[in-house]
C-alpha cells in the first residue's frame, strides 16, 4: 500500500511517460492484456478441473484398488482389475451388445437423418411446424420414452406383438432373443435422436451457397444428382460431426437397456444379460455389487475406446472434409 | 509467465474462496441437536413401496408440534438400497430414519459402525419384547448393536382366483382348497392337472415360488460362516428341481414379477394361485384394480407349513443430527398401535407381540378377498413360520440377480441344467 501512494501520484504529477519506473495503472493496464485473457477462460477450466479431470484421475487412481463401498483401507492390487476384465466374458459380451445396439441405432439413424433433412429443406407448408415436430421427441422424457417401449415390447402384451399375430406372424420374445433386444433398443434410440440430428444437417444444407444448385441445374442435373453430387459432398463435414457426436452417445448408451430390463430396476441387462451394455456393468459393479475398484477399471477402459473411436474420426474428418469441398464446383 | 502464474493463481484463489462460502452456507445452518424438546426438529423418514405411513405422519407430527417430517418415498426396493448403501459409503445424505428390508439387512449389519445403537439411544419403551423374537434378534449386529426396530413381517399363505378354480373343476371354497396347498409336490401337480387342462397358467413367475421356498429352508444361499452355500445345499437344489419341472409342465405364466406385463397379467387372469406374503394382498388388488373384485381369495395355507417373505426394520444412520428424536419416531412407527394402523391402511403385517393378538388385527376382513378374515389369517400363518434362517451379506443380491434371471431365463427357453450353472456361476460372481 505504502509503495502505491508513493508512486501514484509522482506518475500523475508528471503527467508523462518519462519515468524511468513504470506506474502503478501502466503495470496494471499491462497485467491486463496479459492476465485477464487467462481469467476469462478461466471458469471454465477450473470448473472442469474440479468435475471432468479430477473425478477421470481419481477413477484412475480407484481402479488399482480392490475397493468395497464402505471399505475404510482399500487394498492396492496394481493392474489386477484390468487383468481380471480383460479375461471377463461378461465384459465382452456387454462390449459387443454395446457395439451392436451402436450400430443398429447410428447407421438408420443417419441415413433417415439425410434424408429427412433434404425433405425439410424442400418448400413446405408450415416449414417451421415440421422442423419443431421432428424435435419433439428429443424433448420427451427419457424415463418415459423407456417405458412406454417397453410396454410396446411386451412379450404378451405388447403391442408390436399383439400387431405381428394379427397379421399372422409369430410373436418375438424381445427380452429374451438378443438379437431381438438390440432391435428393440436401437428403435428407441433412433425414435429420439434422429429428429435431433435431422436438424443440424438441415442447417448445414441451407448453408449451401444456392449458386451451386443454380450452376448444376443450367447443367442439366436432376434433384438426385444434384443431391449426391453437391449436397452430399458438401455435408460431408457436418455428417463426421453427427457420426462422432452418435458415436460417443452410443458407446455410452446406457437408460434404454437399463428401462427395458422386464425385472425393475434390474442392471442384468435380460435374464442372461442379452441387452446388457458396457455403462450398464459398470453401474451394476459399481451400485449393486459395490466393486467401485472394478467399476473404475471399466469406466477408463471405455474412456479408451470412445478416445481411440473419436481420434480415428478426427483424422477422418481432416482428410475426408478437405478435399471434395475445394474441387467440387 | 510470472505474472500469467500469478493471475491464474488468483482466479483459482477466488474460485475456491466462492466455493468455500457457499459449502459453509450450506453446512453452517445445520446447528446440532439440543435436548429442548421446544426446539424445532426436521426429521426425514425414507421407506421403499408401501409402508402405510401416510396417515400416522401427520398424527406424529400432531403429537409433536415442534418436530417436522418429511416423507420420502421410493417406489422399487432394489434401487432404494442401492442408494442406501451408496450415501452410508459416501457419509451424508442419508435420512434420519431409513427402512431396511429383510433381505438386505445383511449388507446393512455388515456396516453397523454406521448406525446408531437403538438399545442405547432408543425410548424405554421399546424394549426387546415388544417383538417376535427372531424379528428382534435378526437386527443385532455381531458384537450385539441393536441397529433397526422391526416394523412388518411377512408371513406367507396363498391366494388363488376362486372362479378360474371353478371353471376348471377344481374346489373354490377357502377352506376345500387348502388339501391342494398342502405340500409343494401337491401344489405342483394340482398345477400341472390344471395347466394340461386349461391350457393356462398355474402361477406368476417361478422366481416368486422359489424364492417362497428358499426362504422356508433352514439355511439359504449364504451358510452362517457368511460363505456362499448355493451348491452344496441340497434343498435349494430340490426347489430348483421342483420349479423348472413345473415350468416345463406349462405350469408358468412367464411374468417377471413387478414388471409391467406382470401388472397386466393381474388384469388378464393370467394366471391361478399367486404365493402371497401378508402385504401381496396390497399389490393384488392394487394391479387387478376392482374389476376383479371377489374373484381373488386368500386361504390359511402354504405348501410346506408356513414361512416368511419380507417384512423391514427402521434404522437411525450415525449420519442423523437428531439422532434421538430420530429414535423415538421410529420406536413410535413401530409401536403395536402404530403397526395396526399401517397394516389396516396397506396390509403390512405387524411384527409386535401385541399387536398379533390385538383384536382389532383379528378381526380385520378384506371385502376385496370375499371377506376373508385376513388378519386372523395371517395371525395364524405367522405362527407357523419357524426360526427364520440366516441371510449373510449379498443374499438379497443372490435373489434379484442370480436366481431370478436363471429362473427367467429357463422360462425363456434355457434348460433346466444351464440355468442351474448360471445361478452359481453369478453367484459365485456375487460373493467374490
Amino acid at each position: 500500500m505504502t509503495v502505491i501512494d508513493k508512486v501514484a501520484p509522482e506518475g500523475s504529477k508528471a503527467g508523462e511517460r518519462t519515468s524511468p519506473r513504470p506506474t502503478f495503472r501502466h503495470k496494471l493496464s499491462r497485467w491486463d492484456v496479459k492476465v485477464s485473457p487467462y481469467l476469462y477462460v478461466a471458469p471454465f477450466f477450473i470448473v472442469f478441473g474440479i468435475v471432468g479431470l479430477f473425478p477421470l484421475l481419481y477413477t484412475a487412481y480407484v481402479s488399482m484398488f480392490k475397493w468395497k463401498a464402505g471399505d475404510d483401507d482399500p487394498q492396492f492390487i496394481g493392474f489386477d482389475n484390468f487383468k481380471e476384465l480383460f479375461a471377463d466374458s461378461q465384459f465382452w459380451n456387454a462390449l459387443t451388445n454395446t457395439v451392436s445396439i451402436f450400430l443398429l441405432s447410428s447407421v438408420p439413424q443417419l441415413i433417415i437423418a439425410v434424408l429427412l433433412a433434404a425433405l425439410l429443406g424442400a418448400r413446405l407448408r408450415g416449414a417451421t411446424g415440421w422442423r419443431v415436430g421432428i424435435l419433439l421427441p428429443y424433448a420427451a422424457s427419457l424415463v418415459a420414452i423407456g417405458i412406454i417401449f417397453a410396454n410396446l415390447f411386451g412379450p404378451k402384451y405388447g403391442l408390436i406383438n399383439g400387431v405381428l399375430q394379427t397379421i399372422g406372424l409369430d410373436p418375438v420374445d424381445w427380452q429374451a432373443s438378443r438379437f431381438g433386444s438390440h432391435v428393440a433398443i436401437a428403435i428407441m434410440v433412433n425414435w429420439r435422436w434422429t429428429g435431433y440430428n435431422a436438424l443440424i444437417v438441415l442447417a448445414a444444407m441451407q448453408a449451401i451457397p444456392k449458386e451451386l444448385h443454380e450452376a448444376a441445374l443450367i447443367d442439366g442435373a436432376g434433384t438426385w444428382r444434384r443431391f449426391t453430387a453437391v449436397t452430399l459432398p458438401l455435408l460431408k463435414p457436418t455428417l463426421i460431426f453427427v457420426t462422432i457426436t452418435s458415436t460417443i452417445g452410443g458407446l455410452q448408451i446406457f437408460t434404454e437397456p437399463k428401462l427395458f430390463d422386464a425385472l425393475p430396476g434390474s442392471n442384468n441387462g435380460g435374464s442372461t444379460n442379452q441387452f446388457q451394455t458396457v455403462t450398464l456393468y459398470l453401474y451394476q459393479s459399481a451400485f449393486e455389487n459395490y466393486n467401485l475398484g472394478y467399476a473404475s477399471a471399466i469406466a477408463w477402459v471405455l474412456f479408451v475406446i470412445i478416445v481411440l473411436i473419436a481420434l480415428v474420426n478426427f483424422f477422418l474428418t481432416g482428410r475426408l472434409a478437405r478435399t471434395p469441398a475445394v474441387k467440387k464446383k | 509467465m510470472r505474472t500469467i502464474r500469478n493471475g491464474l493463481v488468483l482466479a483459482l484463489g477466488i474460485t475456491m474462496t466462492a466455493l468455500g462460502a457457499t459449502a459453509c452456507g450450506s453446512g453452517g445452518d445445520q446447528t446440532p441437536a439440543a435436548a429442548n424438546p421446544n426446539e424445532h426438529v426436521e426429521l426425514t423418514l425414507s421407506t421403499f413401496t408401501e409402508f402405510g405411513y401416510e396417515a400416522l405422519i401427520p398424527e406424529y407430527e400432531r403429537l409433536h408440534p415442534n418436530i417436522k417430517i418429511t416423507h420420502r418415498k421410493t417406489g422399487q426396493g432394489g434401487p432404494y438400497h442401492q442408494d442406501l448403501i451408496t450415501k452410508l459409503a459416501a457419509g451424508s445424505g442419508l435420512a434420519d430414519v431409513a427402512a431396511v428390508e429383510e433381505g438386505h439387512l445383511s449388507d446393512v449389519l455388515d456396516k453397523g459402525s454406521k448406525f446408531n445403537d437403538l438399545s442405547k439411544i432408543g425410548p424405554a419403551d421399546a424394549s426387546p419384547d415388544r417383538w417376535l423374537g427372531w424379528k428382534y434378534d435378526a437386527a443385532k449386529t455381531k458384537d450385539g448393536k441393536v441397529i433397526g426396530y422391526g416394523t412388518d413381517i411377512g408371513p406367507l399363505a396363498m391366494c388363488y382366483r376362486k372362479d378360474m378354480f371353478k371353471a376348471a373343476g377344481l374346489p373354490d371354497d377357502p377352506e376345500a382348497v387348502k388339501p391342494l396347498f398342502a405340500t409343494w409336490d401337491s401344489y405342483f401337480a394340482a398345477g400341472a392337472d390344471y395347466s394340461a387342462k386349461t391350457k393356462k397358467a398355474w402361477f406368476d413367475s417361478a422366481a416368486q415360488n422359489f424364492n417362497a421356498m428358499v426362504n422356508q429352508l433352514p439355511q439359504g444361499y449364504i451358510g452362517s460362516d457368511d460363505k456362499l452355500a448355493v451348491e452344496g445345499n441340497q434343498g435349494i437344489k430340490d426347489a430348483w428341481t421342483k420349479v423348472t419341472d413345473a415350468v416345463a409342465k406349462g405350469e408358468s405364466a412367464k411374468l417377471t414379477a413387478f414388471s409391467n406385463e406382470w401388472n397386466t397379467g393381474f388384469k388378464q387372469g393370467a394366471f391361478a394361485t399367486k404365493v402371497c406374503p401378508a402385504w401381496m394382498l396390497g399389490v393384488i388388488k392394487e394391479q387387478a384394480g376392482p374389476e376383479n373384485a371377489n374373484k381373488w381369495a386368500v386361504t390359511a395355507a402354504f405348501p410346506g407349513g408356513g414361512g416368511n417373505w419380507g417384512g423391514s426394520y427402521l434404522t437411525v444412520p450415525t449420519q442423523s443430527k437428531h439422532p434421538k428424536e430420530a429414535a423415538e419416531l421410529a420406536a413410535w412407527l413401530t409401536a403395536p398401535e402404530q403397526q395396526i394402523k399401517a397394516f389396516q391402511a396397506k396390509g403390512t403385517f405387524p411384527s409386535q407381540v401385541k399387536a398379533l393378538s390385538d383384536p382389532a388385527l383379528l378381526s380385520q376382513t378384506d371385502a376385496y378377498f370375499g371377506g376373508a378374515k385376513v388378519g386372523e389369517l395371517f395371525a395364524e400363518q405367522a405362527k407357523k413360520v419357524q426360526k427364520p434362517q440366516y441371510k449373510g451379506p449379498g443374499d438379497g443380491q443372490i435373489q434379484e440377480n442370480a436366481s431370478s434371471p436363471a429362473l427367467q431365463a429357463v422360462e425363456q427357453g434355457k434348460s433346466a441344467a444351464d440355468g442351474w450353472q448360471q445361478l452359481v456361476d453369478q453367484a459365485k460372481k456375487i460373493t467374490r
